[in-house]
């Protein structure tokens, strides 16, 4: 019995259907991300669950519970809001607390249960400041700390790294990967960050135009996206897709000759660099990316003013320059192929 | 039971604002086509438009119209253009600068009644006030302000009174003032001047547009100060429109002809109010 | 260079709003003089002061009845007022309806229209109902008077409250007595605070009405300051005194709230 269950979810604002029949499960202690473009339904979507958008069609299980219709205060969720939505007027404890304030909960077991999560996410010597007396980091984690403190049976993320900065981001990325490693709750975290979405999640939902595009782990994501949009939103530099018409060569080069009229993709990973007259495809050095640990090299293939562009990635630092002569080979059986539509076809 | 709630609470509110708004209304209109007066309660009969008649034809009204459109100009383009003036003059910071807002900004809060009395007898007396003492310091006869320039002496009250209101209003908007684009222009090698007209000017347009619809409103009103100090006098030197209506209700009791001139009155109202609906309507949402 | 421009603009600044503000300052001087003194000539800027003036104006008329009725009606009126205006304005807020916009406008529209063009209906209704020169009649009008500025400010600050922070509440369990008690009352403590003074400041100074409606019994402060209207012998350190009295407070008060005063009165026009 899945934990959470979405059936044929359905929200319309207007006469736009924004999310189309949404079907999904959970399991307990699963770690899902919703990923997608903006606009996508990542967010309404999440709210839904939430019950803080109403839902218009299908229906929404918790635990053996239909929570379709209930009051966001009855369905034992929590949400970390993006802009962390922390009560102004209230400390930082009785941010912290005001649910299980609310809930009349012993006063004795809310000062244990605030200190706990305070002391997990080291916010225990501000517990008596206001919001406005914090940094945006520590604002984050008191969010984070209002929903550990009820131990809910979901938690919900929106979009939380967002306000943070890049420093920052990537530090706070581990703490919730740590800490949902330590609790083990169930969580569903809504992000427009696919490098959020790979480092942290169990399974990934890419969502486009309020319809779910594929469901996997990460790595499945990667290695199978089951159409063009999933194989280019996933993965950075994007992989470099290329229509056939435009590059009729490809095909032999990439060693599939029985490619049908569409696209191929093939990740910048899986580009090799050759020296001029070498690999087989010839192409033109454009720019070149040193970022340290990778190097992006941008080619163009073919001639003229048409060029496509195909672009390397490699470990090896370069000394080509934009403008050198250069031949590319694709690493054998590394393609994916994809009909006029984006669909997937399948490497016979 | 959730579409109960917001109407219940609204309805107080709703209730006694249309109830306010209505009752005076019917009554007006009503007063305004009977013959009335306070003297003689018991006779009401059928006037017609004759009241309107009468309103409109008394020598007064005339005058009264005019005077009115001259106090609000006079005191629109007076607060307008000095207020931009102290605007931009207390805009940047130098010292004291808090206690100059606080300084300028009290003109506002005294009751027109105080500030009516204010100037009738310690600045403006022929005699013994301070506007008088200056002209005599510089060799100059002391004016009869009251008597001679009655509806100037009215302007300059009310000018005063609504000058800070204009300035605090221009002062905010000032503060919304692109710094980069400024400095941009200086850059693009604008000048000061050049700067005020073609950056400046057009920011504040839109507070200096506010500024004149709320006036226009709330300046056809004016009554304390006329009250207080002419009487609309003398003659009818410094009667307003909103004057003329209390001298025919509770000074001739004539509640009829009274009645067909605050209807005017109020259509002139609407007219500015309009406007002014409009431009907030656009900033409501 | 630039420190010239600096001095020039700071003399500028204070001349001209000493400039200004001299009336008031006069005023304020003639207070504390005595009546002969008041009168001198050429006008003294340096006197011993006395507050024998103040004395004399409760001998002249009973200020304190006067003061008393302003106070009444101007306290009683605000609390009337945020009374109706509350629940209206937090219904509109978080009970947005397609007609919201529409009443709110309607109701500003109300306050637009001149007073005079009230006056008789109203005049004429309290005196067939026996009102003339009472508290009642004067704080009823006050009331109905500043009632849509009151609606708009509330309205303009409750909906200043966050909403993600008002789910934030609902996640944690609150229903919406919840909200309301836990996140919407603290919060928008500032905003009644501020409505309540505009309406104390507006019904304190009001005029018109008082004028009108009121004379010996019920008259405010005003109309007392009113009454100097016609000389009565030496009477300037009086009138100064009383008027000073009469104006203080709200002038102080609009020191501390001017930005929400003004904000009150251009109906959120200018942001």
């Amino acid at each position: 019995m899945s934990f959470l269950q979405l059936k044929g979810v359905e929200k319309v604002f207007g006469d736009v259907r924004a999310i189309k029949g949404i079907d999904l499960t959970i399991e307990k202690g699963e770690f899902v991300v919703f990923v997608g473009p903006s606009g996508c339904g990542k967010s309404t979507l999440l709210r839904m669950i939430a019950g803080l958008t109403d839902i218009d069609g299908g229906s929404v299980q918790l635990d053996g519970r239909d929570i379709t219709h209930l009051p966001s205060s009855k369905r034992d969720l929590a949400m970390v809001f993006q802009s962390y939505a922390l009560y102004p007027h209230m400390s930082v404890f009785d941010n912290m607390s005001f649910a299980l304030r609310l809930a009349n909960v012993d006063k004795a077991v809310i000062k244990q249960k605030v200190g706990h999560a305070a002391e997990i996410l080291n916010l225990t010597k501000y517990l008596d400041r206001t919001p406005k007396e914090l940094s945006g980091g520590q604002r984050q984690r008191v969010a984070i700390g209002r929903a550990i403190v009820r131990a809910p049976k979901v938690f919900l993320f929106d979009e939380p790294l967002s306000n943070l900065d890049a420093a920052l981001r990537g530090q706070t990325r581990i703490e919730i990967a740590k800490l949902h490693r330590d609790l083990g709750a169930t969580t569903i975290y809504v992000t427009h960050d696919q490098v959020e979405a790979m480092t942290l999640a169990d399974r990934v939902v890419v969502l486009r135009d309020g319809a779910i595009e594929q469901v996997g782990s990460p790595l499945e994501l990667y290695d199978k996206p089951a159409n063009q949009f999933v194989a280019q939103f996933i993965g950075t530099p994007q992989m470099n897709v290329i229509d056939t018409a435009k590059l009729p060569t490809l095909r032999e080069a990439v060693g599939a000759t029985h490619a049908p009229d569409g696209f191929i993709g093939v990740r910048p990973e899986n580009v090799m660099v050759r020296p001029a007259g070498g690999g087989k495809l010839p192409a033109r050095v454009e720019l070149i990316e040193s970022l340290g640990a990778d190097t992006l090299i941008y080619t163009s293939v073919g001639h003229n003013g048409n060029g496509v562009q195909i672009v390397s990635r490699q470990a090896e630092r370069t000394s080509l320059t934009p403008g050198d002569s250069v031949g590319l080979d694709i690493a054998p059986a590394s393609f994916h192929l994809f009909d006029r539509q984006g669909q997937k076809v399948a490497a016979h | 039971m959730k579409r109960l709630l917001p109407r219940a609470l609204m309805a107080p509110a709703v209730v006694t604002l249309f109830l306010w708004m209505i009752v005076p209304l019917l009554m007006t209109l009503y007063f305004s086509a009977v013959h009335y007066n306070l003297m003689q309660p018991g006779e009401k009969t059928f006037a017609g438009f004759e009241n309107f008649e009468y309103f409109f034809t008394d020598p007064d009204f005339g005058a009264s119209v005019w005077n009115t459109i001259v106090l609000l100009g006079s005191v629109i383009v007076i607060t307008v253009v000095l207020g931009t003036a102290l605007a931009l003059l207390v805009n940047d910071p130098f010292p004291g600068r808090g206690i100059v807002r606080v300084l300028l900004i009290s003109p506002f809060f005294v009751m027109p009644t105080a500030n009516a009395l204010l100037w009738k007898h310690m600045m403006m007396n022929p005699v013994y006030g301070v506007l008088a003492q200056v002209a005599i310091f510089f060799g100059t006869t002391p004016v009869d302000w009251l008597t001679d320039h009655p509806l100037f002496s009215i302007i300059l009250m009310v000018a005063w009174q609504w000058l800070p209101f204009a300035c605090l209003i221009f002062i905010t908007s000032l503060q919304s003032l692109d710094r980069d684009q400024m400095e941009a222009a200086g850059m693009d090698g604008a000048n000061a001047f050049q700067k005020f007209w073609f950056l400046t000017l057009p920011h504040l347009a839109r507070p200096i547009a506010v500024v004149v619809m709320i006036e226009l409103i709330f300046l056809l009103s004016v009554f304390a100060e006329i009250f207080t100090t002419t009487g609309g006098g003398p003659g009818n030197d410094s009667t307003n429109v909103a004057f003329l209506i209390f001298k025919q209700a509770l000074m001739n009791f004539d509640v009829g002809v009274a009645s067909a001139g605050a209807l005017f009155a109020v259509v002139l109202a609407n007219i500015a109010a309009a406007f002014l609906i409009r431009m907030i309507g656009k900033n409501l949402d | 260079m630039k420190h010239i421009a600096l001095i020039i603009r700071t003399l500028a600044a204070w001349i001209v709003t000493l400039l200004i503000v001299f009336p008031l300052i006069w005023l304020v001087l003639t207070a504390f003089k005595t009546e002969q003194q008041a009168i001198a000539i050429p006008p003294q800027l340096f006197f011993t002061p006395t507050l024998a003036s103040f004395a004399e104006v409760n001998l002249r008329s009973d200020y304190l009845l006067f003061a008393r009725n302003s106070v009444i009606t101007s306290f009683v009126s605000t609390i009337l007022g945020l009374a109706i205006a509350a629940p209206a304005a937090y219904s509109m807020a978080f009970f947005r309806s397609p007609a919201t916009r529409d009443i709110l406008m309607w109701m500003l529209s109300t306050k637009m229209m001149p007073a005079v063009g009230a006056l008789v209906p109203i005049y004429v209704m309290a005196q067939t109902a026996g009102m003339l020169d009472t508290l009642p009649a004067l704080i009823i009008v006050f009331t109905l008077s500043n009632l849509p500025i009151m609606v708009w400010m509330l309205y303009s600050g409750f909906k200043d409250i966050p909403s993600d922070i008002l789910e934030a509440a609902r996640m944690d369990g609150a229903n919406v007595w919840g909200e309301f008690r836990h996140v919407i009352r603290p919060l928008a403590m500032g905003t009644l605070a501020s409505t309540g003074l505009l309406c104390l400041v507006l019904s304190w100074n009001e005029a018109f009405w008082a004028l009108n409606l009121s004379s010996a019994k019920a008259g405010t402060l005003a109309t007392l300051i009113a009454s100097y209207s016609s000389p009565e012998g030496l009477f300037w350190a009086k009138l100064s005194a009383a008027s000073l009295m009469a104006i203080a407070p709200i002038v102080v008060v609009g020191w501390f709230s001017q930005k929400q005063l003004i904000q009150g009165l251009t109906f959120g026009a200018v942001k």
